[in-house]
Parts: C-alpha cells; structure tokens; sequence
C-alpha cells in the first residue's frame, strides 16, 4: 500500500530488462530505501549480458509437472499472485490444475517492481498488475518458447509444428509430453531473444469472466498455511510485552515469577521491549501476565488525541508550513467570491486491524543462515534488517514469503518491526531454535503504525454564475515517510502522502492552494489503504458537492463541468451515475449521494443510497461503483476488490477510531475498534470500463469515494456535512 | 486429561484443562484450520462445532469439552458441508481467506438449523465473524445459493 505513483515510463521494460529488470532507473523509493539498505543479496545490478533463465527465476516446472510461478507481488488477499498467474498462464498456455505461486525473494534485479523504477522489491501502491503485466506474460511465454524448443529437439521435429495447449505439448505425429517431462531440457534450451506475446483478441485467460481464483479452495477448507499456522521442530511462541506509552523503553523487569512456570522456555529483552517465550501460546500467555515491566517514559509520548486534534486545530487556522499546490491567486479570489464555503475537518487514527494478529517466525542456523518466514511485503529492506539485527550479512538471510491474513499497508513497514522482534528472539535463543512471534490482537491495536490523524481547514468559494473560483486547504498532520528510509520521497517540506488527491484534484477551478503542516507526534504512522486519499478524497469531494448545492447545481452535472480535461474521471462518473440511476425519484427516506476519486491512477466513482430514519439513525444500503484500472485482467477480482474496499472504507468513515489517553490507547480489540460486520455491508454492483489501457491497480482506490459518498447522501437527508470522523458520533442526533 | 471427539476422532489429551480450546485445537492436536482473530469472541475467526452449536473456541476452555464432539473446518463434511465448501469457492468468497474458517463454519450451522434463512437470518449468524476484507456480499450470496441448491 505504497503511494507511490505510477511512473508509465518505467513500466514498459525494454526487451533487455523484460527478465531482469537489469536497466531499470532507481528512482523515487529506492534511493531512500538504499540509505539503510546497503547491499541485500542479489540486490546488486544484474549483469547486463544475460539474460535470466525464466526456469530460474519466474516459472518453476517441477519434474511432477507442478508450475510454480515465483511472484515478486505480495500476497494479502488482494489476488496478486492470481493476477500474476493469469498473465504467465495466458502465454505459458498450462493446465491450472497445476498451478501454484510462491513468493520469490532475494533478487531485487529479477523482482523490484518496475512501477517504482524497479530497483526494488516491494508491494504497494496497488502497482502489482502495472509491474507484473510485461515481465510476467514475457515470462510465461519464454517459457512456452523453451519446452517447444526442448521437445523439437527430442522429437527431431520443426520447432513451429509443434501446438502447447492446456498444459499439453504435441506434435501432429501424434507425440506428446507434459510440461514435467520436458521441464529439464527446456530450462537448458536457449533463452529466447524476443517472445512476442499474444495480441489482445487472441487472450483467453486475461480478461476472463469465468476464471476463478486458484487459491480459493484451501482458504475454504483451511489448508493454506498462513504465518501462524508454520510448524517446524522445535518451534517455541513468543508473546510480547510493549509499551504501554509510545516512545518508553524498558528499564528493568522481573520474570522470576514467569520462569518457575513449566513450559516457560525464556523471557528475553528486545529493541522494543520484553518477549515471552513457551512451549505454546497458551503457556507464553499465562507467563506473560507473570512478567513485570518497569518502564522508562522520559521520551514517550504523553499526550492524548483530544490534545493533539486541538492542537492540530490551532495550527490549521495559521499558514501552512509549506505549499503543495498553487494556481492563481487563492486568497484574493476567496475576498472577491460571492459565497464561501470554509470549515474544518478531523479524521482519527485508523489502525489496520488485520485478522490475523501480527507475526514472524525466525530462526538461526549453525551454518549461519538466518530463516524468517512471515508477511514480506518489502523483502530486500526485511533481508538487510534481518542481518543487521542477527548479526549477519545480507547474503546469510533466507527469506520464506508467506501468504497473510490481511495487511492493508501494515506488512510494508519502514522499521520492519516483526522482523526485528522475531530475529533478535532467535538470536538471544542461539542456533537451530526457531520461533514464532505472535501479536495478541490488543499487541497488534496498541503496536502503533496507524493511518495519521489529519484536521484539514478549507475554503472554497463561488462566483455570483455559481462557478468555483477558488479552493484552499491546509493540511494538518504526521507524515508517513518522516523518519523512514523513504524520507527521501520528502521535498520542500512537502510528504507526497499527505497531500495525495488533493494535490491532483482534477477539477477545473482557476485558484487552487494545497498547504501542508507537519506534525510532530511521536504515535508511530503507516500508510493504510488507499493512504493519503483516506482523508483528501474526503474533504475534496464532500467540499464540491456542498459547492454543488451552494450553487443550486446537480452533484453530477457540476462535477461534469469541470472535468473536459479529464475524460476517464468523466467516464466513470457518468457511468456511476448511470447505473444508480441517478436523477430518479427515490422513495420516502432514501437519499443519493456521489463521489469521485482516482488514486493510483485507477478511476472510481460511487453513488450510494441510504435510508435516513432521522437523528444519528440510518442505513447504507446500496453503493453503485463504476471503475477504470485500463485492461481489466481478472474481473471478478477487480469486482471483490470494489466490493471489499468500499466495506473496508464504510466500516473506517462510520465507525473506526482509535483514540489515545495521556499516550496510552484506549482501543484494545474489536469490542471498541470496530470494522464492518455483515449487517452493515451494502448491496454493492460494480461496473467495469472496457479499456485497452495498460492495467493499473485495484487493491486501493475502491476506498476513497465511499465515505464522501456517504456524506454527500447524509447532506442530501439532513444539510449537513458531517466533518468530523466517524460518522457515527458526530453526526448530529 | 480431557477426552473429547475431535472431527469423529476420540481424542485424549493431556493438557491444562484451562487451555482455551483454541490453543488445545492449534498447539496441541496440530489442525490449524482454526484460527486465533482476537482472543475475546468478537471476532469469529475461532469458531468451531460444539455438539453442533457454532462456539468461538476462544472463550471456551479445553477442560469444558469434555466429552463432547467438536468439528473443526478440517472435519466439516456431510451435504451442507460439502455444499458450502463448493459454493463458497465457486464464488470466489475468500481474498486473503483468513477468517473464512470461522465464516464457513458458523455458516454450515446456519444452514443446518435454518435451511432456508433470510437476510435478516444471515446478519443473525453471520455477523459475530469479521471479515476485515469485507468479502460479505459474497458470503451472502453464496449462503442463499447454497441454500437454494441444498433444497434442489
């Protein structure tokens, strides 16, 4: 859930680069990234002669007649290593029957993600199809090129007579070999010059309605094995003691008492506090409440949310400290506007709330190989902390990629603090004793890593014809990249991820000013899905459509107006609007409202119905979502992805919160931190823009409309605009 | 010792009979299909088949079961089961599939004891497990679709 933005160019590799990515520019992150990361293995420039064997490093074929696509994306749920498989399956023309994926690791030239410059490995910024859709097609078909070269040879037959179909390779003599038996010979066949891939109306995988997810049996029936679920010998759990103030250390503690207990294996100090290890996590837990923690708070942070949003509230009313959008003149525009539109926004802390509660298992090896296996979402920055933390190099660690209950930004995390727990565990318990870190829910709700809280003052103003002349915000809180490896992305003062969607704001409106102010507050920050546009797309669209209604426009038709720049916001607004039927009479009690928002450089609008029952009482009860991520590569997963997005965002706009009382957190688990359950989630329809485009990403950008959609629906019932977060307590009894 | 039925398998394990159930199910028989969310029922992700009632295995201790047969998702079988099962994947229900366990398995007791539920009978059951991937419209459909081929 990295913000970073598409770079188009860097997305088209060159026929050299198509395996290797070797001529890939290290831009934007991997600069910052290489502060710290001085040199993960395999992360060196590629030799720029050859070229990688696509056996080696993207398709597996196994002598069993397995294909084990080796992806460089990150699995979390959103169907990355499905979309992956479907791009090498298009061309490879295998049997899915024998399909698997893994996550590759260790060879930055082989996985960085070209939509970042390729440097490095990493998931985010729903970039996963952008980077994925040349090298991995490329790949398939690379392959293909070779098991045809290797049964020509065996067959003594012209390369060109032979057919690969479903897994199968024939010839029209009548021979015929499967993928594993021709899977030696071809990962020793020359590797092909140039593949040309399929062009587009020959595709039968990439665009599929009927193609389901490979991967969804097992989630069904509990066989997929996730962090929590590794066994290995010896395994022991670790449960942890942190903090309860961000920012204090651990100044003593007791665990006598803990140790008597049977099946206590040790209770050992790390970088962030104390861990508990047994024999299993009951034990660990029922020894853990026997440790006592002495803290030292001289560098915590003490205050509380309802200080801080106050704060924020003082520094909001001033000048920004930096500017990060300027056209025109807003200030004397605003002075000459005939109506003006001003107020403040507060958004709360979000956390991402995962199921599956945070985890790492680690383990060092008298060979002096370091194992971690867990939630890898930046690997090459996860190997060169797993060294320095297990007092090694780079080139010792052995990362095991696993498939995660969930992440929505929090497995990408600067500090890589799971890494550093479970390593420095394994290395206080000494060689061949590996074990499994595991979260409590209230260690993953207090861990910290939050969406920041923001306050936003704006102002927007109207021309006597009801047109928009001028928009100013300034933006209030922590930054994200400040203090990471990728504070480098920070310029003028200025975190790219704090003042995404409205920096971009498409609509055509003369005077335009962003500002931004940065906090210090010492609650650790994370980018949550859909990151900066969680709380811009918010302000901006709720803003516009208060200006619609200023003006006596239609939220729609206004919107339209500014947008002649800007056809594909057009598009799938007027789709939106099309399918929900805007305009049309609704019954008694129902209202509409609308937002639009592109983030990642995938378009969403959404339209949504609610039923107002007076007071803080009402339901959301229909969401219409017209979407444009370019070729659409697994529909029915661009659909779960809308689908998913919208509940995940409605649950945060309407209810989430974590507040913090003199620096503790108040939210310990789901009984007060509360994302959506099923008796809230609206009928949700999903509409896809048929595009030849290049793809672009749907994990995120599904997020940002549905809460100002919501608002704008509640403006429509009530005539207000709800402006503080969640909804749900502050909306006006 | 506790003895109970563990997917129509006698099972004896010697464990501290305060052990949630969750943990005796994980650490100890080693079937891992259930899962840990939250450690306070609130999330669902731990629910298993107590004589038949969905029960978050989290909040209940090992030494209660005594005696009593528990089905986890690995033991989930039978025509509802099965249904579900298919159904469930035909639909691509799951994205990164962590709780579907606890959903699948307060869903086969949905079924089994209401085999034509409405919405409002699907928020009833359903709303005590948490996707955080919010998955529900297809776990609503695929519960009605079931239902609908189960009557078939």
């Amino acid at each position: 859930m990295l913000p970073f933005r598409l770079n188009r160019s860097a997305v088209q590799p060159t026929r050299r680069q198509f395996l290797l990515g070797t001529a890939a520019t290290a831009a934007g992150l991997a600069v910052g990234y290489r502060l710290i990361a001085a040199a993960p293995a395999g992360a060196q420039s590629a030799p720029e002669a050859t070229e990688a064997n696509p056996f080696q490093t993207y398709v597996e074929i196994t002598p069993e007649n397995q294909i084990v696509i080796r992806s460089s994306q990150f699995e979390m749920g959103q169907g990355a290593y499905f979309g992956i498989a479907t791009l090498v399956m298009e061309e490879l023309e295998g049997d899915w029957n024998q399909v698997d994926v893994v996550g590759g690791s260790g060879n930055s030239a082989a996985y960085g993600n070209l939509a970042w410059g390729g440097a490095m490995q990493g998931t985010g910024g729903s970039t996963s199809m952008a980077s994925s859709w040349e090298r991995y097609r490329k790949a398939g078909a690379a392959a293909r090129t070779m098991l045809v070269a290797a049964a020509a040879e065996r067959w003594d037959v012209p390369a060109e007579e032979i057919t690969v179909a479903s897994g199968v390779v024939s010839h029209a003599s009548g021979k015929q070999a499967n993928f594993g038996e021709l899977s030696e010979a071809a990962a020793a066949m020359p590797i092909p010059d140039d593949v040309p891939l399929k062009p587009r109306d020959k595709w039968t995988q990439i665009g599929s309605d009927s193609l389901k997810r490979y991967d969804s049996p097992g989630k069904t029936k509990g066989t997929q094995t996730y962090t929590i679920d590794l066994k290995m010998d010896g395994l022991v759990t670790a449960v942890m003691i942190h903090p309860p103030k961000f920012g204090a250390e651990v100044e003593s503690f007791d665990a006598s008492k803990a140790k008597a207990l049977e099946g206590i294996v040790d209770v050992v100090q790390t970088p962030r506090g104390v861990a508990v290890i047994g024999r299993d996590m009951w034990t660990a837990l029922k020894g853990r409440d026997l440790v006592e923690v002495t803290w030292n708070e001289a560098n915590a942070e003490k205050r509380g949310t309802a200080e801080i949003t106050a704060e924020y509230n003082r520094t909001a009313d001033g000048a920004g400290a930096a500017t990060a959008r300027n056209d025109g003149d807003t200030a004397a525009a605003l002075a000459n506007a005939d109506k003006v539109i001003e107020g403040h926004y507060e958004f709360p802390y979000l956390v991402h709330a995962s199921i599956e509660p945070l985890n790492a298992v680690a383990r060092l090896n008298e060979d002096g190989i370091v194992d971690v296996w867990g939630g890898h979402q930046m690997p090459d920055l996860y190997q060169a902390v797993a060294a320095q933390v297990g007092g090694t190099t780079p080139d010792k660690v052995r990362l095991h990629v696993m498939k995660t209950g969930g992440s929505f930004g929090r497995r990408a995390v600067s500090d890589a603090d799971l890494i550093v727990e479970s390593v420095a565990i394994a290395r206080a318990l000494g060689p061949g004793k590996p074990v499994k870190v595991q979260w409590t829910r209230e260690n993953d709700m207090r861990g910290g890593r939050y969406r920041p809280a923001y306050v936003h003052a704006v102002k927007a103003g109207l021309d006597t014809d009801g047109n928009v002349v001028a928009l100013y915000d300034h933006i209030v809180g922590q930054s994200i990249m400040s203090g990471s490896p990728m504070a480098a992305m920070i310029k003028d003062g200025i975190d790219p991820t704090s003042v995404e969607g409205a920096t971009n704001l498409p609509y055509a409106i003369p005077n335009l000013k962003v500002e931004l102010t940065t906090t210090d507050v010492k609650i650790p920050v994370l980018w949550w899905r859909s990151v900066g546009s969680t709380h811009t797309a918010y302000v901006m669209e709720t803003l516009i459509d208060e200006l619609a209604a200023a003006a006596n426009r239609d939220p729609v038709e206004f919107r339209l107006s500014m947008l002649s720049k800007h056809p594909r916001h057009a598009g799938v607004l007027r789709l939106a609007a099309e399918k929900a039927g805007w305009g049309e009479p609704l019954p008694e009690g129902r209202f509409r409202g609308v937002a639009l928002h592109e983030s990642f450089s995938t378009y969403v609008a959404e339209v949504v119905e609610i039923t107002y029952n007076g007071g803080s009482d009402f339901t959301v009860d229909r969401v219409v979502c017209a979407v444009d991520c370019g070729t659409a590569i697994n529909p029915d997963q661009i659909r779960a992805q809308m689908e998913g997005g919208i509940g995940f965002g409605l649950g945060a706009i309407l209810q989430e919160e974590l507040t913090l009382t003199g620096g503790v957190v108040d939210q310990e688990n789901y009984d007060t931190y509360t994302p959506l359950r099923i008796d809230q989630m609206p009928r949700v329809e999903v509409h896809i823009v048929p595009s030849d485009e290049p793809p672009t990403g749907v994990g995120e950008p599904g997020v940002p409309p549905i809460g100002p959609a919501v608002a704008n629906a509640l403006r429509a019932a009530t005539g207000e605009t709800v402006r503080k977060l969640p909804i749900t307590k502050n909306l006006s009894a | 010792m506790v003895a109970f039925s563990l997917n129509g398998e006698a099972r004896t394990l010697d464990v501290d009979p305060e052990m949630p159930l969750l943990w005796a199910i994980r650490d100890v028989t080693g079937l891992t299909g259930t899962k840990f969310g939250c450690g306070l029922a609130q999330c669902g992700a731990c629910t298993v088949h107590v004589d038949g009632m969905p029960t978050r295995s989290c909040q209940i201790m090992v030494g209660d079961v005594e005696g009593a047969s528990i089905t986890t998702i690995e033991g989930v079988s039978g025509k509802v089961g099965e249904m579900v099962h298919a159904v469930w994947a035909e639909f691509d229900v799951p994205q990164c599939g962590y709780c579907q366990s606890g959903q699948i398995m307060s869903a086969v007791a949905l079924l089994t004891e209401t085999p034509k539920p409405t919405d409002a009978d699907i928020d009833s059951a359903m709303s005590g497990n948490l996707c955080r991937c919010a998955t529900y419209q297809r776990i609503r459909a695929a519960i009605h679709e079931a239902a609908h081929r189960l009557e078939a």
